[in-house]
Formats: C-alpha cells, sequence, structure tokens
C-alpha cells in the first residue's frame, strides 16, 4: 500500500541575492495511513521548516528547491497555488505550536469555523452551524454552541488547542503535521491534548507527524521517529528500537539528556556544544564536532544507510559497531 | 466596560474644560471685547454702559462661569457681522465642511489602504517604493500648496474641474449635500482630495506597517493551513486586525482633518465653517471666532472619545478585558 | 573596556564621511545651504528692497519673468501685483522663513530639552505630570493649536515664533526623556554616580550629550514641519504681517492672479518653499540614518 505521504529527497533553501542558505537537505521520510511518526530534534533542525515545506507555507524567500512531496503517491510540488489550497486542511491539516497564537484574535470562534468549512464545502448557516457544534463537541469542549459566539482569548490555552484541533480536523484529513501542540500548555493539559490528538487520528485512520523536541512525549504517542539535526534526518525508525538501541550517536545523546521517572540523585547526560549555524556547517557530519566518536572520516557526509529493514542511520561509526583506532 | 467609558468622558470633560479656560481667557482678557461692541464716538458714559452689560465690571471667575453658562445653553453670542446667533452660523456652514472631511476620509481609505495592503504585502517591489515615496510626499508637502497646483493643473491649464465653491446640493430634509449631484461630485473632488493627502499618507505607513506584521503571524498561516482562500485570508483575517490602529489614527486626525479643511476651503471657496473662520478673523468678528473655536474643540475632544469607544468595540480583547492596555 | 567612558559614537570625521556618501543627502545639503545664502544675504543679493515703496512701482505690477521695466532694470522673475521685483521678494521671503523656522525650532528644542530632563531627572509625580502634558499636547493637531494661539494673538514674527513653540515642544520633551532614561539606566552613568558626581552634573555633562545626536535628527524634522506650517498659517493670513511676507505670504498674495494665468506670482515662491521643505527632510532623514538615534 502506498504511504499518505513520502518524502523524497527535500532541499528547502533561502535564496536571497547574496546567498542561498540550504535549511533542508536530501530529506525522505514517509507516513502510512493511521500511523504516527515522531519528528525530533532541537530548535533550529529543521523540524517545523518540514512541515511548512510539506504543504508549501515556508515564508518567502524560502523555497523547495529539489525533491518530492508525494501525498498518495502523487508528487504535490509541481500543483499550482490554487490547487495546493483545495489539499490544506482538506487533505493536510496542521496544528500549531502555541494555542495563543493560532487562533485570530478579532474573529469569533464560530467564524474560524465557518471560514474553514467554507474553504473546502459550500453549505448552508444552518450545516455550518451543526458542523461547527459536533466539532467542538468531538474535542471535549463543553457547551460547544455558546463557544461559537467566543473570542479566543476569553478561553484557556488547552481549550483554544482543542479549538484548533477541531478547525484541523473538520474535513477528516488524511495527513495532519502537529507542530509541538503541547509545548505551551500546563502538563495535565497535555496529556488530555495527546491523548485526544492519538484518539482522533486512531479513529479515523490519520496519518500523523507529531514535531517535538521532547523526546519523552514522543517516545509514548509515536510509532516511528525520525531525529534531525541541522536539516537532515540522522537516524529513523521504530520507536521502541531506537529508543533501545540507538545507532547515532546524538541519538544516543537525546536519550541520555530525558530525565527518567524514578531514578534520582544521578547525573543527566548533556551534550556538549551546540548545534551549528546553517550558515556555518562543517563539510562532513554536521554532529562531529560534539562527538566522542568522531575521526577524521567523518569529514565526508554519509549516506542514510539501512541498519535493517525497518531502521536507517547516518553515521560512520553508528553505536553498536567498533570505531577504529 | 461602563467604568472605563465614565473614565474617558470625565477626561473628555476635563479637555473641554481646559480648552474653554483658554479660549475664554485668550480672546476675552487679552483682546478688549468692549472695542468691538463700542462705535468709534462713544464716550465715557457709554464705555461703562457696555462694560455692565458686557459684564465686564464682574470679577474674572464669574465672568467665566457666565461664559460656561451661556455656553452650556448654546448660546455663543450673536456674530456681529452676520447679526445672528454665531452658533446658527456655524451649524448652517458646518455640513458643508463635515460633507468634505467625510469625503475626504473615505477618499484616504478607499485608495490608501489598498496601496499600503500592496507595499506591506509586497515590501521590496518597485510597486512598494512607488507607493512609499508617494506617501512621503504626501506627508511632507504643503496642504495649501498641493492645493494650488491642483487647481493651475486641473483648473486653470487643462480646464477639467471647477476650483470655487460647491456645486449643486440635494436638500435631505435635514440637510443639504452635494454628494448626491454629478456637478456636486465634480466641485468636491479636487477639495476631497487635497484634504485626503495627510491621511492618506498615515493610511498607507499604518496598513503597510501592520501588513507586513501580521503576514508573520501563526493565525494567518493557521487560516492558509486550513485552506482559507488568500483573497477572504486577506480580506477578512488580515484586514481586521491592521484595521484597529488605523480607525484609532483615522479617528483622532479627523480633529486634524477639520482643522486642516480650513486651508482646503480657503483655496477652493468651500463654503464651510473653516472658510467662514477666516473671514471672520480677517473682519475681527470675535463671537464668530469664539464660537468656531469652542465647537471644533468640543467636535475634536468628542470625536477622540468615540475613537476610543469604537476601538474598544473593534477589539474584543479590550472590549471584554476592560481597560486599555 | 572602561565602564565610566560614555559610549563612543564615532568619530565626527567618520560620521561626516558617511552622511556625505549619500548623493541625494548631498544634493540636499547644497541647496539647503544655498537657500540659507541667499535669504540671509539677501539685503545685499536683492536688486531691489521690494518693501522700500520708494523702489516700487505700481506701474511694473504684473510683469511676466524676463520684462524690463521703463528704468532698465530686468525683472527675471517677473512682478507681482504691486510691481515688486518676485525674486527680491523671494530672497527676503526665504530669509523670513528660515528665520522663523530656525528660531522657532531651537527655542522649543531648548523649552522641550528642559522639560523633558526634568522629568527624566526627578521620575515619579514630576514626570507623571508633565508626560500628561506632553500627551494632551501631542493629542490635538498641531494647526489647530496654531490657529487658536493665533487667532487670540494675533499677527508678527514674535507671535508666530511662540505658536510653532507651542506646537513643537513636547515632540523634543517626549524625545528627550525617553533618551534620558535610557542614558541614565547605563553603565557610565552608574560610574559616574559612583564617584559621587552631583545629579546636575551628570544630567548635563554625561546625559545631555548622548541625547544630541537624537535631537539633532528631532530638530531638522520639526524644522521642515515648522516651515511648513508657518507658510500654511502665513497663506491663511494668520502668520506674519503683510509688512514681512515670508513665502507663505507671497504664494496667497499670488493665487489671486492664478486664474488669469499669472502662475509665476505664486509658483516660483511655490517651487522655493517645496525645495526647501524637501530638502530639509532629506537632511533629517540622512542623519537618522547616520546618527542612528533610539526614536
Amino acid at each position: 500500500m502506498t504511504p499518505v505521504l513520502e518524502l523524497c529527497g527535500l532541499q528547502t533553501s533561502f535564496v536571497t541575492p547574496g546567498a542561498t542558505i540550504h535549511a533542508l537537505r536530501d530529506l525522505s521520510l514517509s507516513v502510512a495511513r493511521g500511523e504516527i511518526l515522531g519528528l525530533v530534534g532541537e530548535s533550529g533542525s529543521g523540524k517545523s521548516l518540514t512541515g511548512f515545506s510539506i504543504n508549501r507555507l515556508i515564508s518567502p524567500p524560502g523555497r523547495v528547491t529539489a525533491g518530492e512531496v508525494r501525498l498518495h503517491g502523487q508528487d504535490i510540488l509541481p500543483l499550482s497555488e490554487p490547487e495546493m489550497r483545495r489539499l490544506r486542511g482538506r487533505k493536510i491539516a496542521m496544528i500549531f505550536q502555541d494555542p495563543m497564537m493560532t487562533l485570530n484574535p478579532v474573529l469569533r470562534i464560530g467564524t474560524q469555523i465557518r471560514d474553514a468549512l467554507l474553504a473546502h464545502e459550500r453549505l448552508s448557516d444552518a450545516e455550518i452551524r451543526t458542523r461547527a457544534i459536533a466539532a467542538l463537541d468531538e474535542v471535549g469542549i463543553p457547551a460547544p454552541e455558546a463557544r461559537l459566539r467566543t473570542y479566543p482569548h476569553q478561553l484557556s490555552g488547552g481549550m483554544r488547542q482543542r479549538v484548533a484541533i477541531a478547525i484541523a480536523l473538520l474535513h477528516q484529513p488524511d495527513l495532519v503535521i502537529a507542530d509541538e501542540p503541547t509545548t505551551a500548555l500546563d502538563v495535565t493539559i497535555q496529556g488530555q491534548i495527546l491523548a485526544l490528538v492519538q484518539g482522533l487520528c486512531r479513529d479515523r485512520g490519520t496519518a500523523l507527524i507529531w514535531i517535538s523536541h521532547d523526546l519523552a512525549v514522543v517516545a509514548g504517542l509515536a510509532d516511528r521517529i525520525a531525529v534531525m539535526y541541522a536539516g537532515r534526518i540522522v537516524e529513523e525508525g521504530p520507536v521502541d528500537d531506537i529508543l533501545d538501541a540507538p545507532a547515532h550517536p546524538y541519538t544516543a545523546g537525546l536519550i541520555a539528556s530525558v530525565p527518567v521517572p524514578g531514578q534520582r540523585g544521578g547525573r543527566l547526560q548533556q551534550i556538549p556544544g551546540r548545534m551549528p549555524a546553517l550558515t556555518d556547517l562543517p563539510p562532513g557530519c554536521a554532529f562531529a564536532p560534539r562527538c566522542a566518536r568522531a575521526t577524521a572520516a567523518c569529514g565526508t557526509m554519509p549516506p542514510l544507510t539501512p541498519v535493517n529493514e525497518a531502521r536507517a542511520v547516518r553515521c560512520i561509526h553508528p553505536l553498536g559497531q567498533e570505531v577504529p583506532a | 466596560m461602563a467604568e472605563y467609558i465614565i473614565r474617558r468622558v470625565l477626561q473628555a470633560l476635563l479637555v473641554l474644560t481646559v480648552m474653554t479656560l483658554l479660549v475664554f481667557f485668550g480672546v476675552n482678557v487679552i483682546g478688549n471685547p468692549v472695542y468691538i461692541f463700542a462705535s468709534s464716538e462713544c464716550d465715557q458714559a457709554c464705555l461703562s454702559a457696555i462694560i455692565a452689560d458686557l459684564g465686564l465690571d464682574q470679577p474674572i471667575w464669574r465672568q467665566y462661569l457666565t461664559f460656561v453658562g451661556n455656553l452650556a445653553q448654546g448660546d455663543m453670542g450673536k456674530s456681529f457681522t452676520h447679526g445672528v446667533p454665531a452658533l446658527h452660523l456655524i451649524f448652517e456652514r458646518l455640513p458643508a465642511t463635515l460633507e468634505l472631511a467625510f469625503a475626504a476620509l473615505v477618499l484616504a481609505l478607499v485608495v490608501g489602504l489598498p496601496m499600503g495592503i500592496y507595499a506591506g504585502l509586497r515590501p521590496d517591489g518597485w510597486g512598494a517604493k512607488l507607493v512609499m515615496s508617494f506617501s512621503m510626499v504626501a506627508f511632507s508637502l504643503p496642504v495649501f500648496w498641493i492645493g494650488i497646483i491642483m487647481i493651475l493643473t486641473f483648473s486653470v491649464q487643462l480646464g477639467w474641474m471647477p476650483s470655487v465653491g460647491r456645486g449643486d446640493t440635494v436638500d435631505l430634509g435635514f440637510v443639504e449635500t452635494s454628494l448626491l449631484t454629478l456637478d456636486g461630485l465634480h466641485h468636491l473632488a479636487m477639495p476631497a482630495f487635497t484634504l485626503s493627502l495627510i491621511m492618506m499618507a498615515m493610511v498607507i505607513r499604518l496598513a503597510r506597517a501592520g501588513m507586513r506584521e501580521v503576514m508573520f503571524t501563526d493565525y494567518i498561516k493557521f487560516a492558509r493551513a486550513n485552506g482559507v482562500p488568500e483573497r477572504r485570508v486577506l480580506g477578512a483575517h488580515a484586514l481586521k486586525n491592521i484595521l484597529i490602529p488605523i480607525v484609532t489614527v483615522l479617528g483622532m486626525e479627523f480633529g486634524g482633518v477639520i482643522a486642516f479643511a480650513v486651508v482646503v476651503e480657503s483655496i477652493f471657496s468651500w463654503p464651510g465653517v473653516g472658510k467662514m473662520l477666516i473671514d471672520a478673523i480677517a473682519v475681527l468678528d470675535r463671537p464668530l471666532i469664539v464660537a468656531y473655536l469652542i465647537c471644533v474643540v468640543f467636535m475634536f475632544v468628542t470625536l477622540n472619545l468615540l475613537v476610543d469607544i469604537l476601538y474598544s468595540l473593534l477589539d474584543p480583547r479590550i472590549r471584554l478585558g476592560g481597560g486599555r492596555a | 573596556m572602561s565602564t565610566a567612558t560614555a559610549p563612543a559614537a564615532g568619530s565626527a570625521r567618520d560620521l561626516t564621511r558617511r552622511f556625505l556618501s549619500d548623493p541625494g543627502a548631498v544634493i540636499a545639503l547644497v541647496v539647503f545651504t544655498g537657500f540659507c545664502i541667499a535669504g540671509f544675504g539677501a539685503p545685499w543679493i536683492a536688486p531691489q528692497n521690494p518693501y522700500d515703496l520708494r523702489q516700487v512701482d505700481i506701474l511694473d505690477s504684473l510683469m511676466a519673468p524676463g520684462s524690463e521695466s521703463f528704468t532698465g532694470m530686468t525683472y527675471w522673475l517677473g512682478t507681482d501685483g504691486q510691481g515688486r521685483d518676485m525674486l527680491s521678494a523671494m530672497l527676503y521671503g526665504i530669509r523670513i522663513s528660515l528665520v522663523v523656522g530656525l528660531a522657532s525650532g531651537l527655542l522649543a528644542l531648548a523649552f522641550g530639552t528642559v522639560v523633558g530632563l526634568i522629568a527624566a531627572y526627578r521620575r515619579g509625580w514630576v514626570d507623571t505630570v508633565l508626560m500628561r502634558i506632553v500627551d494632551l499636547q501631542l493629542s490635538f493637531p498641531t494647526i489647530l493649536v496654531a490657529l487658536i494661539l493665533l487667532v487670540i494673538l494675533g499677527r508678527g514674527v514674535d507671535k508666530i515664533i511662540f505658536a510653532l513653540v507651542v506646537v513643537q515642544w513636547a515632540y523634543f520633551a517626549r524625545t528627550v526623556r525617553g533618551v534620558a532614561l535610557v542614558e541614565g539606566a547605563r553603565d557610565y552613568v552608574e560610574a559616574a554616580r559612583g564617584l559621587r558626581l552631583g545629579g546636575i552634573r551628570i544630567l548635563l555633562g554625561h546625559i545631555l550629550p548622548n541625547c544630541l545626536p537624537t535631537m539633532l535628527v528631532v530638530a531638522t524634522m520639526q524644522m521642515a514641519m515648522a516651515i511648513s506650517l508657518e507658510a500654511t498659517l502665513s497663506f491663511l493670513g494668520l502668520g506674519l504681517p503683510p509688512t514681512r511676507p515670508s513665502l507663505g505670504l507671497l504664494i496667497a498674495n499670488g493665487f489671486d492672479y492664478l486664474q488669469s494665468g499669472r502662475y509665476w506670482i505664486s509658483v516660483l515662491p511655490g517651487l522655493v518653499l517645496l525645495a526647501i521643505i524637501i530638502s530639509v527632510n532629506l537632511l533629517g532623514d540622512r542623519l537618522r540614518d547616520v546618527l542612528n538615534p533610539r526614536l
């Protein structure tokens, strides 16, 4: 069966008269129906940009400069802007990080739902109302009828994120890209939102890309994860395999720096140094300057190499192999 | 909300009091009103009679209270050139001025808003540079000079436009307007355009700055990610956000427009209150001058008050959240 | 780096070079300097004193540019309705417009700076009250305030300068207060306090010099506004007396002849006014780019 979404060799660049910066390079991944893919990385690794590259909403001067974005096997990059608009919200939906900023502060909730509905369907006012109430009800918003007339600032952060989720799922999209939708919320609310999105996607067979810097969140949610570093995927595979036995030193570092409940007193591991700026990348593996296992061979960029049929890693000296002295 | 309005009304009353003080002491104390009413062959007894008649033998604070008392009853004295109550004259001339100012306001919005939005969406294009240069020139050139050049070009050289007076008017029962006749609009066009330029420049700047800010917000990205058509994204989601500062500034500047109408009315011989003021100054018709100043200040303060209330209505965050940040 | 030295604003020579690197600014500077020389040199340059009635012949009125009078004098820019040589009248007009613009700008600068420094130095209720007054003043359209004042005061050079100071000082006060508050929080001022320098000495010796770039930029912009406003008020017959005609009044005089095609009486002084305002605005823009003040 063809995956819902496939990225093949995607390259996104910021092209200015002075310089061209490649923010994403050689990015390939896929998500199947009903699958949850966790896209993990630090800020600046390009994980949010990946989301915007998929539905082509990168702010200028950024644009996709190479590769393919296949939706159900069909490359959508050649589509015209009106054709692309027909996909957004209907086939590919997005949920954003900060629910305070996602909803328009000067439009009523009902108006925002209405606009999203009318973007793809011709409906009467009564139908819009029914659909809107049903959508709010589905995401667990109490008294949804009354909410239609309220403005975003009258709702709590958790409620706003529920509204945003309701809007994103209005047209039963095939793919939802969730860009850290729980980061800005309280921990208890985070759990609720996680469970909500997970439940809705499972029920409908929606493919979900969950973008997060928080490995702990992704570990409990995703089926597979892809780890990004400096604009490239460095490791990819089933979530349990990777968490049990990371192959890339960066993944191992990320796992080691997550606090484990029930283990106190032990020092948390840190990855020394910081991610290099995109303008200032080393010629080979971008992680090499921070890597204890780096050798002279790391001066050339390794390809994403299969470890087994389900996993791949972009490393010359993956963990579990001897480093030549 | 009620508390906010009450506080603003009290503030407005304070400003009004200060302004009546200024105008009263300015005109009645620095100048000597006796000489306005006294003929040249008036002897000492005649002068005393006038002084008593005007209440000038009273202590200064009592004079002020009488002045304010009369004001409150709408009595601003009689124009001594026209021999009718000053307020009556003002109300007779005011519709022409308001019509001119209103037409200028509409022109500023209808022309300025699209130009500003365009410049904000493509800030680096040559179109945007053209728009911004226009805004700079419109803002820094003296209004009367622009009016003169318009007359010289369109009336004297080309002979397309009338340069003097108001055209045919239609009596609507309560007010006469030239907005409904072709001849009226023909006469209105040049003065209204001249008067609108400063506001237009401001609308362009505000719309451009607002647009540049709004287009990078998450809620605009979210609307796009939901497939909302670009026309609706700009026309409703973005526009409503940028309109708030524009309406505020325009409302505050409307008093300035009434003041600048003095210049435009003088140039185009538009029969409004501004032209009347200049005529009154030429013959030192003090009651009429005072009446004009008080009326304009009153209008200005009322407008500022209305704008603040309108502003809070437009921005639900202020309307429902209490005071202004 | 020693924390006790004020931040260097770049050497004067460096700033001058950067200022002159923009051709627009150089042209503006040349034009403005030219007008200053022409205006202030008017009594020596002008072919006639247009306000000395013995030199003006009413028979020469409304002559087109380039016409020759009976006495053999050429009116290069024509004459006005009273037979005055337009070139001379404009030179004197430039002089008055510049004097009014400069004088009102400098007085407003001085007064506004004092108010702004006091507000920033005393803080507390003094600051609140002063800034409330500034806000109130700024909430009124400048032309409305100037109109009211001139109606009350009548015509005169001193009166229009007073009115222009009243409408301008608040800009300076607010700007200077803002900059002074920022500067007052800096390390070098803390260091000066540590040396137990008196408040006034810190204010005048350390904070004020650092406000200067900002004040220069605001003053330039305000001067363009003042010249434009003076011209507008004079055009309305509110500003200067007919005995001291500025450019605005010259334009007003010529306005009556516009319909009859004698454009030069109005348009020539208008073009000069335009050139002055635009050159001052361009100078202000360039100064802002070069000095980069915190506005």
